[in-house]
């Protein structure tokens, strides 16, 4: 009987605690940067695509909402020849940032992506790409990968010993 | 005997009552809202209050849809005679000393009548719905209401000892020197436990019980005659604060203030009472219930009759 009373004062002195409710439209939560909104194609340090068309995005995506088409430029450097994500299936889940193996892909804190018709929500490559390099600022895939493209011959890269000359008989 | 301005407090009753009934609505959500550390609905008009508009509005267009399987003459009357019950119990509510709209010399007996039948509305919508849940939720109200009933009588006998009459405005008349809420706490708390379960409201709403019955007796009702049961409810909230406050706490009794307005701020702190309820106690058990209703309230409303009755005849 006692505990009832008290339950019924506890809840009304809950009229003089602080609302928790944030007003949304007026007033903005904070969003953390890890925050799984809008998916953007990030750039490297120097500028250049990010992707490398692995397609291992596409084949994380649980609706497979991500579509692309794999290609190389002449230095044999391989990008995408269109990427496109439909956002109207997307859920968000960012299995494609965790298979995206040069940080290409990443997920935003915009969550605003209201359209009115469903054609609006499908994006393409230059829609999903941006200027800068995204959450990774000092990450470049291609300086690292043991990978030749222009520029950039075999034992290059970033901790990589030249090539050994198999053949050869010299200590 | 009638009002000297019948018509006037016809209206006035009834529309006011109904325009209270609708914009609890409204006050229930914003202040469940307050105790839960939310804002409720506040962005339908000022404050939210054109909220309870947009909803009529809705409920008005919803398909108003009888399930092929209902007993279809039943099904239709039963949230009529909600409505019907409540404000005819409004009749003998006296507001003030000239608004009233029948003072009946049995007026709390009327009153006790009507709260009564409106058991008929829960059990034939819970029956002609055809639906087991609902039967569930009908028999539950049934029971309850028929136990509860026992000792909400009881519990007022001791208000009309002490006034000596059974007639509402008599009754507000002799709370002028003190009002009943002291000498009859015990009558109080009991009534108002009662008056809880007698509006199926929080935590006695069994026959509704949402996570168990679905929606109980209304689980098949859609549309406006949904909205015949919600505000039927609302008016039981407003009608059973209305009679505390006749009751207990002396109607339209109080300085300064005109008598409309002390009733109608007594009427009001019951109501919130009420919403404070349903936001703070869970839910008993059906078996817990009734062995409460029998065991305890009608034993302690018994022995309060007995002991008032004692004192009454003893000082003369």
């Amino acid at each position: 009987m006692w505990s009832i009373l008290r339950t019924i004062w506890n809840v009304f002195l809950h009229a003089f605690h602080k609302r928790v409710t944030i007003q949304y439209p007026e007033q903005k939560p904070y969003l953390a940067p890890r925050y799984r909104g809008r998916i953007i194609l990030s750039r490297d340090p120097d500028g250049g695509e990010r992707c490398v068309a692995c397609y291992l995005c596409a084949v994380a995506c649980p609706v497979d909402c991500i579509a692309l088409q794999a290609t190389q430029d002449e230095t044999g450097r391989r990008y995408p020849d269109f990427f496109r994500i439909n956002f109207s299936r997307c859920i968000y889940c960012g299995y494609c940032e965790e298979a995206c193996p040069t940080y290409a892909i990443q997920l935003t804190p915009d969550m605003e992506m209201s359209e009115y018709t469903r054609k609006n929500m499908v994006y393409e490559k230059e829609d999903l790409l941006i200027d800068g390099p995204g959450k990774y600022p000092d990450y470049n895939f291609w300086r690292i990968a043991g990978v030749r493209i222009g520029g950039k011959d075999k034992g290059e890269a970033e901790n990589e010993d030249p090539p050994v000359d198999l053949r050869s008989l010299l200590p | 005997m009638t009002s000297p301005y019948p018509i006037a407090s016809v209206l006035g009753i009834l529309l006011g009552v109904l325009t209270l009934a609708a914009g609890l609505i409204w006050v229930e959500r914003r202040l469940l809202a307050l105790w839960q550390d939310r804002y409720g609905p506040n962005r339908v008009g000022p404050f939210g209050l054109l909220q309870v508009l947009a909803d009529t509005i809705k409920i008005l267009m919803k398909e108003d849809w009888v399930p092929p399987f209902a007993d279809k003459p039943v099904f239709v009357i039963a949230p009529a005679i909600i409505m019907v019950t409540v404000l005819l119990s409004f009749a003998v509510v006296p507001v003030a000393p000239d608004i009233y709209i029948a003072d009946l010399n049995i007026g709390l007996l009327f009153f006790l009548a009507m709260s009564s039948l409106g058991v008929y509305s829960i059990v034939l919508a819970g029956w002609a719905s055809n639906n087991k849940f609902s039967l569930l939720g009908a028999m539950r109200a049934a029971a309850q209401m028929l136990s509860y009933e026992v000792f909400m009588g009881l519990s007022l006998m001791g208000v009309v000892v002490l006034a000596g009459s059974f007639r509402l405005l008599e009754i507000v008349e002799a709370q002028r020197g003190l009002w009943f809420v002291v000498p009859q706490f015990v009558g109080f708390v009991l009534f108002l436990i009662a008056g809880v379960a007698e509006t199926r409201r929080l935590p006695f709403d069994l026959p509704e019980a949402e996570s168990e019955l679905v929606a109980g007796f209304h689980a098949e009702y859609s549309g406006m005659k949904f909205g015949m049961f919600f505000v039927g409810e609302y008016m039981g909230v407003v009608l059973i604060s209305a009679m505390i406050s006749v009751l207990f706490l002396g109607g339209w009794l109080g300085p300064v203030l005109p008598p409309v307005v002390w009733f109608l701020i007594k009427t009001f702190f019951f109501i919130c009472f009420f919403i404070l309820l349903r936001a703070s106690l869970p839910r008993p058990r059906f078996d817990q219930l009734m062995s409460w209703g029998w065991k305890v309230m009608l034993p302690v409303s018994l022995a309060n009759l007995l002991i008032t009755g004692a004192v009454a005849l003893s000082l003369g």
